[in-house]
């Protein structure tokens, strides 16, 4: 597609497509979403008998030999762009989130290094372990929630809120400092009923649509869809870098986006639901590298 | 936001080809979209780009609304002596941003 292709020139990223508004965004995936209605309406019939309505019978879960990262299937151009920090536009919200690392919200306040010092040894391997439980709230945080309630509860300022600038940039950076470990989702008892929660919702059929998660992303990953790539769903390198977002964005975003293209109601930002579902998706992608920040289409 | 990345060979021989990129945060809004209340979002785009090589202009750019967000560029030229690279990108609303970079040539 051009508008993942440089210029002859090698000059700047002319993306025409992507500087869509957000209603014609909705539009496309609507579209997307009738066409999965189409292609899926035959393979329903075979997989799953009466009596399933909610829950789609049991999909094969991709298992862990042919687990592929979305970075696998991406066009030599943006796979370039994504593994090169020189013009990753990822890098702009690391480094941007390094200088809020040192800063000060106000002089009386700490800074994140005041108590974790540098995060490159202390925050390795954070986001490999995200979303984990938090005791005070009694429920599993991301890493987003994490450095807002940071913000409240040691640093006595008011939360960023979800998807705003700061908060990206600094889960772009906390992020980035664990890039190549492995996902290693703890051994928490806590977080058991809520993962189990989660792995129900990405079985459960949902929206206007009547799809699970699992119905594109295990059963027909790898196919096309509207002429884009299914693919496998695997959080690897949150938060992203997406061109078609022109910005970075969260795996919330990335979710309430999917659940949208269904016409499900998009779970609220911070909701517990959402974070219950990536849980689930952290788990089933267990062992692959964090890519952080990825760059997508 | 406004942070640029900057790659440059630091140290290249002389009369070697060097490599330039460049890029940069900058929204590049058309001003040809609407936001959810139905308001025109205001033109907010990087009219042009220039780098010079001790003084000397390498390349100079004029950027339009089809150019996608977080512009990149990428460019050669031939490190000829030790000296500065000067980056500067003008825009919209005033935007201005100057980066300079040291190259040392053995």
């Amino acid at each position: 597609m051009s508008r993942r292709t440089r210029g002859a020139c090698r000059g700047t990223r002319a993306l025409p497509t992507g500087r869509r508004g957000d209603a014609v965004a909705i539009v496309a995936s609507v579209i997307a979403g009738c066409a999965a209605a189409l292609v899926f309406s035959g393979a329903r019939a075979d997989t799953s008998g009466p009596g399933t309505a909610a829950v789609s019978a049991a999909a094969p879960e991709v298992s862990a030999g042919v687990r592929r990262s979305g970075l696998e299937d991406l066009q030599p151009a943006t796979r370039a762009m994504q593994l090169d920090d020189g013009q990753n536009p990822g890098m702009l919200w690391v480094i941007e989130g390094e200088s809020a690392w040192a800063r000060r919200p106000d002089p009386a306040a700490p800074s994140c290094a005041d108590c974790h010092d540098d995060a490159r040894r202390t925050m390795r391997g954070v986001a490999a372990r995200y979303p984990a439980f938090d005791a005070g709230l009694a429920r599993p945080v991301d890493l987003g929630q994490r450095i807002d309630l940071c913000r409240t509860r040691h640093q006595g300022t008011a939360p960023f809120g979800p998807e705003t600038a700061p908060r990206l940039q600094l889960e772009a950076f906390v992020a980035h400092q664990s890039r190549g470990l492995p996902i290693a989702p703890p051994d928490d008892a806590r977080l058991a009923e809520f993962r189990a929660r989660g792995a129900l919702q990405y079985r459960t059929r949902m929206g206007q649509l009547d799809l699970a998660c699992a119905d594109c992303h295990d059963r027909n990953a790898g196919r096309r869809l509207g002429g884009s790539l299914i693919p496998q769903g695997h959080p690897t390198g949150y938060p992203i870098y997406r061109l078609e977002w022109q910005a970075a964005g969260s795996l919330q975003r990335r979710l309430r986006g999917c659940l949208t293209g269904v016409r499900a109601q998009p779970h609220a930002y911070d909701a517990v639901e959402a974070v219950e579902l990536q849980l689930h998706l952290m788990r089933r992608a267990a062992g692959m590298p964090i890519e952080t920040p990825a760059v997508r289409p | 936001m406004a942070r640029a990345l900057i790659t440059v060979p630091k140290a290249p021989r002389r009369g070697e080809e060097i490599e330039i990129r460049v890029l940069i945060a900058h929204p590049m809004e058309t001003g040809h979209r609407v936001d959810a209340t139905g308001r025109r979002v205001p033109r907010s785009l990087i009219r042009r780009f220039t780098c010079h090589y001790d003084g000397e202009l390498v390349l100079a750019a004029e950027l339009h609304p089809a150019v996608a967000a977080n512009p990149y560029f990428a460019f050669y030229t031939i490190a000829r002596d030790s000296g500065t690279l000067t980056f500067v990108w003008q825009g919209d609303d005033g935007f201005a941003r100057t980066e300079s970079v040291r190259i040392d040539v053995t």
